[in-house]
């Protein structure tokens, strides 16, 4: 058929109506863009349907191939677990003889300690979620979805931990799924404290993911030196802040000096692999109604 | 039938991103995953020509935008994805394209597509972020792509030109 042959052919109709269609599209999208970017945003209606329809798919997705991803781990010998059995009782015993003997050390676990109870007497839960997206790259935010949503008693602005440390922020939620903004995205500010100096500042994340992914610590007094190896904590605030206080955050790897605005600045390491994560804890408040078990502040589930 | 085929199409679209989303993250480089999405952009451009590829594009894209964990400016993908469908469609001639044709249009599709979407970024300034980084994601991008073009184009684009209404070539 000659008009499928020659799609810019001669026929100027036709040609004048496939550039009108470009042009239309073109200004759908720029004015999606202009509407998108005001801070009420009235495309947020929209996220949340299609995340209605999309979250679920997601989950199913990651919970097919869950059992693909664990492949690898079957794979490790014997003699390999054995090993690493070995080196963490070495690592074990060794920390265990740091505690007994460094007064600075036990300091600072005294420390911990009380920012623990502190969390406690507050009385926060965890919810339990694992991360079933991780959005691309390509899309330069660091954002991943987690299969709990406003059913689990998750809310826009709740803390969002692993194991290891601060992971980031609830964005949105849908019903089953919830958007977490992780730390080490150029949009998060998370308000930090340096665990020994116990030093106030921000920790600014710098939008690369996986292994090299770091955040910047800038620190509200401009007289202040962080040292290398000093731990990193949320700050935190008062009631409904959007990071809870004394969550780990990462380790600070160098120091060094802003000539701009002649402030000390500190690199920082975060304990979470935010590039590998799997299974994530929502902070909620004590006593929060979930569709699944939560886990107490003294350990316990619910 | 134009509703079952705009069915069909859709449902190529929302495969490839929960893959994008879900699965394509546990082989990710530095969280560059291949951009599923847009190959099958490209497979409809050179199956359909640009005008079916431009409007796939821009559902697409808008999926892309809307989707959790998105939280860009919305439209930004749709923009960078209209303009790709176009542009691949305008490479389709008359004879089926060769594989060198359809590897050269997805790693050209790839790096318009990619850079439109970090520089419509920088205009708004939604991320800040240096320029040397924004380079590397795209070229890592363009690798992946071009490495599963084999794998996804062929049946794309079978798919798309079995879908054509009057489809009269041999």
């Amino acid at each position: 058929m000659a008009r499928d042959r020659r799609p810019w052919g001669r026929d100027p109709d036709r040609r004048r109506q496939k550039t009108s269609v470009l042009v239309a599209l073109v200004l759908a999208s720029l004015t999606l863009i202009t509407l998108d970017s005001r801070t009420s945003s009235p495309v947020d209606p929209a996220r949340r349907a299609v995340g209605e329809v999309f979250g679920p798919i997601e989950v199913a997705t990651a919970s097919a191939i869950r059992p693909f991803t664990a492949v690898p781990d079957w794979f490790r010998s014997h003699d390999a677990m054995q090993q690493d059995l070995l080196d963490l009782q070495a690592e074990n015993s060794d920390l265990r003889s740091q505690l007994a003997t460094d007064d600075y050390n036990r300091n600072r676990l005294q420390e911990y300690d009380g920012l623990t109870a502190a969390a406690r007497s507050i009385g926060y839960s965890l919810v339990p979620a694992r991360v079933v997206g991780l959005g691309p790259s390509q899309s330069f935010s660091s954002t991943v979805t987690i299969d709990a949503g406003s059913d689990a008693g998750i809310h826009p602005d709740l803390t969002v931990v692993n194991n290891d440390g601060l992971v980031g922020r609830v964005l949105r939620v849908t019903r089953t799924t919830a958007t977490v903004l992780l730390v080490v995205d150029p949009d998060s500010v998370v308000g930090g404290r340096v665990g020994r100096s116990m030093d106030v500042g921000f920790v600014h994340g710098r939008g690369v993911l996986g292994s090299d992914g770091r955040l910047d610590l800038e620190l509200v007094d401009d007289s202040a030196v962080p040292s290398k190896g000093d731990t990193v904590v949320t700050w935190g605030s008062e009631a409904s802040g959007p990071y809870v206080s004394g969550v780990p955050i990462g380790r600070i790897t160098s120091v060094y000096t802003s000539v701009r605005d002649s402030a000390q600045r500190a690199v920082v390491d975060p304990y979470a692999d935010l590039g590998a994560l799997d299974l994530v804890g929502v902070v909620v408040p004590s006593g929060t109604d979930s569709d699944r078990a939560v886990i107490e502040a003294d350990g316990g589930l619910r | 039938m134009n509703a079952a085929r705009a069915a069909i199409a859709a449902a190529a679209v929302a495969v490839a991103l929960a893959l994008q989303v879900s699965f394509f993250p546990h082989l990710a480089w530095d969280g560059i995953v291949p951009n599923l999405v847009l190959l099958v952009v490209v497979g409809a451009a050179l199956a359909r020509g640009p005008q079916f590829a431009a409007v796939l594009g821009f559902a697409a894209g808008l999926a892309l935008d809307l989707a959790p964990p998105a939280d860009h400016v919305a439209g930004r993908w749709a923009l960078a994805l209209v303009v790709v469908g176009y542009v691949a469609g305008r490479v389709r001639r008359d004879a089926r394209p060769t594989p060198g044709t359809v590897l050269a249009t997805v790693a050209a599709s790839s790096f318009v597509g990619t850079s439109v979407f970090a520089l419509s970024g920088l205009l708004l300034q939604d991320p800040v972020m240096g320029i040397p980084e924004l380079l590397e994601v795209v070229l890592v991008g363009v690798l992946w792509d071009v490495l599963l073009t084999p794998l996804v184009l062929p049946p794309v684009m079978a798919m798309f030109r079995h879908l054509e209404p009057d489809r009269t070539l041999a």
